[in-house]
């Protein structure tokens, strides 16, 4: 065992370190907390470079492109609990994307919160997040995967709820971590259950992991009562907890509302790494999901990934739809995400780890692109977010514009050039292969062409035309001269555009390590060495795909300009192009389909209604016995008490006076007095001998 | 020299001590200090209990047995094993805490802090003593200085809340008394542990049967009617819905200082009667309402979560919030009653279930104490406001005030990495084979859980500072240094929980094994 893979725990651990550190730090030391996180991911990156060679390494030496590292936590009953990290190729790439992408986004942070009061705190919550997240990515058990999802999930509360002054910030930030916690409340159950039937969470422990051979066909082979196998049934409940957490339909609600945060945090959480934890979780736990009783072909269906699949479809084309009639600039892109991740979940579901997990690492570089471009037209634009304000910025700020370009068409899927076109590709070409239905195919399509339509919608909105920002703040028109007013908006510092540029340019190159002639991030994967061979595009339905997909995001590249670029925008208040051609279904989508409106006055109100009942339950019910029993108790008393006061003390006081009364009767005949007494005694002695004369004379 | 300390001395040192308080009379500095002296004396004495245990055995440790009336079975007899050991050494953590977030009590303090002592002391014997007899002495003794704590210094409604708590609490405690003078009536036994084995072997029911010359049939059904009673002294207490009414107006109106006494160790009175009497004396009566037990146990869990859910009190939501956290111990509890013969699988999740309940009491003791504590503090900046709607943005200017109390609430939300994680996966982890519905079931308290603790850092911390509050002071140095202690725990529980189940394990492995 290598010494990276034994020491693997540090790249965690030094972003945990740097977060810790500047928790103390007081609110002046802002220097001090930015280096301490950006060193600490500095390190990270470069450990994960190591890792990434050791793994490629193992690779070309055909040696195994696993190895994990496992140790006792605590004990209970007879049986120790075991956690573990280990080091695969998904982990490697996952581990340099991370450290990247985050590295990027904290030396973007540098300039964007530049002038907050809370720029510590700030560092100090990126750091926590940066080593939650690699937590997540080299767990090798699924306890120490759950606990390092809900520290993301923590650290997401905290960033989205930044700015806690706003209410909006508030809410948001607590919606964010109600919704993410429902899936992982079914996650946890799944887990609870999973350790139940292979007795142990690790993934991997020489062949007694609960994702090897013999822990999965014992899963696969315990029905339950509904028929079900259990490896189906546990499957999906961690699914759930992807679902929360990757935005997908149904628990999609809370993504929107998370662009309250600070856009550094939306590139670097709500776009390239958390909402992804999702996407990984679902690669990680592949061979679950994919278990079934027959061994001979390799991906089957199973209901686990048919489910993935479809769920991830619905959600490509919902969320796609519903960004098209959004006017915030950042929306539009969460939206983008929601859509992006549901292509991801459709690409697990059917092609495979390796298609969901290239959209994954090429989405990460241009979705965080396009999230930190979008970062530096706000801060150019006080902090303007409504593009329909915004316009004729290509001018003004040419490096975030040829990078928001870049980002934009990757994202389309414009062919050949950038990353976006090939991840997407691949997930389009195993779609039309699947052997259950051609639906996704279709949708994803769908998807395909609404999001060249919407993001073109975006990119001329902001940047083509002349600034609408001026007549919005009511100062006089943008001009170029160089002692702007600072209504002007004005291309960003370095700090914030160098990331950009470097991020642009993986967007553009990461495409090449994924061409069907070079599979390379394929065999990566599968941990083998990969072959140039051009012969790829002559595969079977290969071409075909990439053709279709070229058209199609030609057409909604051309639908684009037709709606939004042939006659430029004048006004920031004229209805939108859309919505003049049919206001009903732009309002309809505006409105998100209403589902926040349906959760509001279904599940929250029911939630409401129950706790009101609750206490009623207690207030009334419970109690209620309670204090019948107590007036109950107390009207005995008083019924004793009546008793005693009327009935028994009136006859006794009564009584008492009857002897009182005869007394003094009789007290009266002993008045001391010997006339009284003689005289007494006189009559007695008359009344005798009247008596004794009488019995005589009878 | 052997340092080991004896339990009856531990018992005796907040006796004195509330003597010493009382003598010295109405001088408030000497009072507070010499009391809280005598509490960091018994909370050493503990720590020195807890150096000399030997964590390899699950039977009782550090026992004495005097003979006292012998013409009635009565001895005292005080023995420890992990479960008491980690219930002492919460009462001697919490005592402290108590009186700290006490300080600055103005009427009568000597008197407050001698009661508190004297709680203590009730404590301590009820969580050690083997013996029917003084066993419920300590019971209703720590509930005497409860009461006048309660009357004397609660708030408004104090005399209403104080009666309903004793009365309350006595009609339980008479139901327990009941029952065990009717057992020793049949056995002629007051001994926890000679009754527990009795019942093990059979011989409860054939003397029950025996003397109350009764059939089979007749005597199984009297088991059930003791059972029953002692029951509903320990249901009072802990308490389970539908006995729980007069929690959330006691600790509502109780001074928070004793909120914090009565949450982080009084209602751990009721579950540490449960596991150590009533599961090996009436383990079979327990089991046959296996089922209806767990019904109550999820209700707890989840009505008292939705109650928490409208609450306008912070004190009345933590109130409930309480409830709910003790459901978590009473469905591992009540769960371990299933009968699993010889199972290797079954009884290594029920080691599992009853560890969790273990770290959990101590976990929501620790948590549940802190967040009143915090509570403590608010009052004391808002002259006495405590309700959710009466503050806002305080974040602004009170940043470590909402970070160290955003720990307590997180930790008492069950986030990983903070204490009360590991207590309630471990329950979660040994209930789900056990009874799977009502793991399942109960999972939806730990969701309504997070809704009404983030309500309150929504409510209270975040939004546009309520300018009532622009220049309430953050949290002092002295106020800082004192929380520490239960903020480290919190977070050295999180990570490393071995501290406290290394110690739990053999006595946890014992228990389930008496019933199997």
């Amino acid at each position: 065992m290598t010494w990276i893979v034994r020491n693997l725990w540090l790249i965690p651990a030094l972003p945990a370190l740097a977060a810790g550190l500047s928790a103390l730090a007081k609110r002046h030391q802002r220097r001090f907390s930015a280096s301490l996180a950006i060193g600490a991911m500095g390190l990270s990156f470069l450990l994960s470079l190591c890792a990434f060679s050791q793994v490629m390494l193992a690779i070309a030496h055909g040696q195994a492109s696993r190895q994990v590292v496992n140790f006792p936590w605590f004990q209970f009953g007879d049986q120790w609990l075991k956690l573990g990290w280990m080091l695969d190729p998904l982990t490697a790439i996952m581990l340099v994307m991370v450290t990247f992408v985050g590295l990027l986004i904290f030396i973007y942070s540098t300039g964007y919160m530049a002038h907050d009061d809370n720029f510590t705190r700030f560092f100090c919550f990126l750091s926590l997040f940066a080593a939650a997240m690699l937590g997540v990515v080299i767990a090798n058990s699924l306890l120490l995967l759950f606990m390092c999802w809900e520290l993301v999930g923590l650290t997401s509360y905290l960033l989205i709820g930044f700015w806690y002054h706003k209410p909006s910030a508030a809410a948001a930030a607590k919606k964010a971590f109600i919704t993410t916690r429902i899936g992982d409340l079914a996650f946890l159950v799944g887990m609870l259950w999973l350790f139940s039937q292979a007795g142990t969470l690790l993934f991997y422990d020489q062949g007694a992991g609960c994702l090897e051979h013999s822990a999965l066909t014992a899963m696969v082979a315990h029905l339950t009562s509904i028929g079900m196998a259990a490896s189906t049934g546990i499957a999906l409940l961690i699914f759930a907890g992807a679902v929360g957490k990757s935005g997908q339909v149904p628990l999609h609600v809370w993504l929107p509302d998370a662009m309250e945060g600070p856009t550094p945090v939306s590139a670097l959480i709500h776009a390239a790494t958390m909402v992804a934890a999702g996407v990984f979780l679902v690669a990680r736990v592949y061979p679950l999901m994919a278990a079934h009783s027959d061994t001979a072909s390799v991906i089957t269906a199973t209901t686990a990934l048919q489910v993935v699949t479809w769920i991830g479809a619905i959600t490509a084309v919902f969320a796609a739809l519903i960004a098209v009639a959004q006017n915030d600039i950042k929306r539009i892109l969460a939206y983008s995400t929601v859509s992006q991740l549901g292509y991801m979940m459709m690409g697990l579901g059917v092609g495979g780890v390796a298609v969901g997990m290239f959209h994954l690492i090429t989405h990460a570089f241009f979705k965080s692109l396009l999230f930190m471009g979008a970062g530096s037209v706000i801060h150019g634009c006080q902090e303007e977010q409504d593009i329909r304000r915004m316009g004729g910025l290509s001018k003004l700020m040419p490096i975030t514009f040829a990078t928001y370009a870049v980002g934009m068409l990757a994202l389309c899927g414009f062919p050949l050039f950038f990353s976006g076109f090939w991840s997407k590709d691949a997930i389009l070409h195993a779609a039309m292969g699947w052997s259950i239905s051609r639906v996704p195919f279709y949708l994803g399509s769908l998807g395909a062409l609404l999001t060249a339509f919407y993001m073109t919608r975006q990119v001329y909105y902001v940047f083509f035309g002349t600034s609408r920002l001026a007549s919005h703040n009511e100062v006089a028109p943008a001009t170029h001269a160089p002692h702007s007013t600072s209504a002007t908006p004005h291309e960003s510092p370095s700090n914030m555009t160098v990331p950009l540029v470097l991020l642009a340019t993986c967007a553009i190159l990461l495409g090449a390590i994924g061409t069907p002639a070079w599979p390379w991030f394929d065999s990566f994967l599968s941990g083998e060495s990969p072959v140039f061979a051009f012969a790829g595009f002559l595969e079977h339905g290969i071409l075909p795909v990439m053709l279709t997909s070229t058209l199609i995001v030609f057409l909604g590249l051309a639908l684009g300009w037709w709606f939004y670029g042939r006659k430029p925008i004048l006004s920031a208040d004229r209805p939108d192009a859309l919505e003049q051609l049919h206001p009903g279904i732009f309002h309809v989508l505006q409105n998100k389909f209403y589902v926040d409106e349906l959760y509001e006055h279904t599940v929250i109100r029911w939630n409401s209604a129950l706790a009101t009942f609750s206490d009623w339950l207690d207030r009334w019910v419970w109690n209620g016995v309670v204090m019948s029993v107590s007036n109950l108790v107390l009207g005995l008393s008083w019924l004793a008490r009546s008793t005693d006061t009327y009935l028994v003390n009136t006859s006794f006081d009564e009584g008492c006076h009857t002897v009182t009364t005869s007394g003094k009767l009789l007290a009266r005949l002993q008045s001391g007095r010997t006339q009284s007494y003689l005289r007494m005694v006189g009559i007695a002695f008359a009344a005798l001998v009247l008596v004794l004369i009488w019995s005589a004379r009878s | 020299m052997n340092l080991t300390p004896s339990i009856s001395s531990l018992t005796v040192v907040p006796l004195v001590g509330a003597l010493a308080v009382l003598a010295l009379g109405s001088n408030r500095k000497l009072a507070r200090g010499v009391a809280l002296a005598f509490a960091f004396l018994a909370l050493l004495v503990t720590l020195l209990l807890w150096h000399h245990f030997n964590s390899a055995s699950g039977t009782l440790q550090f026992e004495e047995v005097h003979a006292w009336i012998p013409a009635l079975g009565v001895q005292y007899h005080v023995g420890a094993d992990g479960l008491s050991l980690l219930m002492l050494l919460l009462s001697t953590l919490i005592v402290p805490m108590s009186m700290a977030a006490s300080w600055h009590i103005q009427e009568k303090p000597s008197l407050y802090f001698a009661l508190i002592l004297l709680l203590e002391a009730g404590l301590i014997g009820t969580f050690t003593a083997l013996n029917f007899f003084h066993w419920f002495l300590f019971w209703e003794l720590s509930l005497i200085p409860a009461f006048f704590l309660i009357r004397l210094w609660g708030g408004s409604q104090r005399a209403t809340a104080a009666t309903q708590f004793f009365l309350y609490t006595m009609v339980g405690s008479v139901t327990l008394l009941l029952s065990f003078l009717a057992l020793f009536l049949y056995t002629g036994i007051f001994d926890f542990i000679t009754l527990g084995e009795l019942a093990r072997s059979g011989h409860l029911l054939q003397s029950l049967a025996a003397t109350s010359h009764g059939t089979a049939a007749t005597a199984d059904r009297f088991a059930l009617l003791l059972c029953l009673g002692a029951l509903l002294g320990f249901a009072v207490k802990v308490p389970i819905v539908p006995f729980h009414t007069w929690l959330p107006a006691t600790y509502a109106e109780a001074p928070t200082g004793i909120t914090m006494l009565l949450t982080g160790t009084m209602s751990k009175m009721g579950l540490y009667g449960l596991i150590r009497i009533l599961l090996p004396i009436f383990y079979l009566q327990m089991r046959s309402m296996r089922t209806p037990l767990l019904w109550l146990a999820v209700a707890t869990v989840v009505l008292s979560a939705y109650a928490a859910l409208v609450q306008k009190d912070l004190k009345r939501i933590f109130a409930y919030s309480s409830i709910n956290h003790l459901g978590y111990c009473l469905l591992g509890i009540f769960s371990i009653l299933k009968f699993t013969g010889d199972d290797p699988a079954l009884l290594s999740e029920k080691a599992a279930a009853l560890s969790g309940v273990f770290l959990q009491m101590f976990n929501h003791g620790l948590t549940a104490a802190t967040l009143f504590w915090f509570v403590a503090l608010l009052e004391k900046r808002s002259g006495g406001l405590r309700g959710l709607n009466d503050f806002g943005g305080l974040r602004k200017v009170a940043p470590v005030f909402c970070g160290l109390m955003g720990i307590a609430l997180f930790s008492s939300l069950g986030l990983p990495g903070l204490n009360g994680f590991i207590g309630e996966f471990l329950i979660f982890k040994g209930v789900f084979p056990l009874a799977g519905w009502a793991a399942s079931l109960s999972t939806l308290g730990l969701l309504l859980t997070a809704i009404f603790l983030l309500g309150i850092m929504q409510r209270v911390f975040a939004g546009p500072l309520n300018p009532s509050f622009a220049h309430m002071p953050d949290l002092t140095t002295a106020e800082r240094l004192s929380l520490f202690p239960a903020l480290a725990l919190m977070v050295t529980l999180g990570i490393y929980p071995q501290l406290v189940l290394g110690v739990i394990n053999s006595t946890v492995l014992h228990l389930v094994q008496q019933i199997r």
